[in-house]
């Protein structure tokens, strides 16, 4: 079973505890009413869904009940970063680092 | 006209005990319960109501006369008081800080103690619950089965498994099962 980092709890959890929330760094849209459906439906529906380093929403379900972010491969299914929700995304660089 | 008599509560699983040579479970008494979520302002001025600090760090628990508060989230607590089970513990006062809300009949408990109590609840609870990882008097959310409870280590070889009522008979009939498989 995966162990997967919480932030808020500062301890390896099982995977049991955690569900998945969808891609991360998504920015809802302040004009939502000006903006086109292409517009809206690039915002609302469509997801990048990476085969490699995919940064993602994961929820603490069964613990603490916190959202948090995690750079993960979608390959391997490695969890390389993991930081709380509010947090800015990890650079490019700092995810090329994370892969050696 | 008709009197009024007073019913009596049945509780989900009451009387509950099974026991083998290593481990034995039993419904917990009724308790009070309050889950809270505060600011960390509304956490201190729900202290006072309390009479003891709440715990503030993941996993930790605090506890005196009976009541113990139960660290579940940063800003969550569950708060169990097993001295006066009829007494709610949500304080009478005018405060935006906090939601303190009364869940002693969402939630019941059972007692695993023995020294099999660990491998009991391990046959359907992933975490790792040796002494290193999950030391007495810590406490944790997490899954038995497929039923969330609040898992609470109250002494070396006994634990306080709260779950929802409804999933009573599910987490009684599944410790019972455990409890036949657990060797030491």
């Amino acid at each position: 079973m995966l162990l997967i980092h919480c932030p808020y709890c500062k301890d390896d959890r099982p995977e049991l505890e955690f569900s998945n929330a969808g891609e991360a760094h998504i920015v809802r849209p302040t004009n939502m009413s000006d903006i086109s459906d292409t517009e809206f439906e690039a915002m609302f529906f469509m997801r990048d869904n990476p085969k490699g380093i995919a940064l993602e929403r994961w929820r603490h379900a069964h613990g603490c009940g916190r959202f948090f972010n995690v750079a993960r491969n979608t390959v391997s299914d490695k969890f390389l970063k993991v930081y709380k929700a509010g947090e800015p995304r990890p650079s490019d660089a700092e995810i090329e680092e994370l892969l050696k | 006209m008709v009197e009024a008599t007073p019913t009596k509560r049945i509780a989900p699983a009451e009387g509950f005990r099974v026991a083998n040579s290593v481990v034995s479970i039993e419904t917990a008494k009724p308790a009070s319960r309050i889950s809270l979520r505060a600011t960390s302002a509304g956490a201190r001025s729900f202290e006072k109501s309390l009479n003891f600090a709440l715990p503030r760090k993941p996993a930790e628990t605090a506890s005196a006369k009976g009541r113990h508060a139960l660290w579940l989230g940063p800003d969550e607590w569950l708060l169990i008081d097993e001295a006066n089970p009829d007494d709610s513990m949500v304080p009478r006062l005018p405060n935006k800080q906090f939601s303190a809300v009364d869940v002693s009949h969402r939630n019941m408990a059972f007692i695993v103690a023995g020294p099999g109590a660990a491998a009991t609840l391990n046959a359907a609870c992933p975490r790792n619950l040796s002494l290193a990882a999950f030391p007495v008097k810590t406490c944790s959310r997490t899954v038995l089965g497929k039923a969330e409870i609040v898992l609470y280590r109250t002494a070396r070889d006994t634990f306080r498994v709260e779950c929802w009522r409804s999933y009573a008979p599910y987490v009684r009939d599944l410790l019972a099962i455990a409890s036949k498989d657990a060797h030491i």
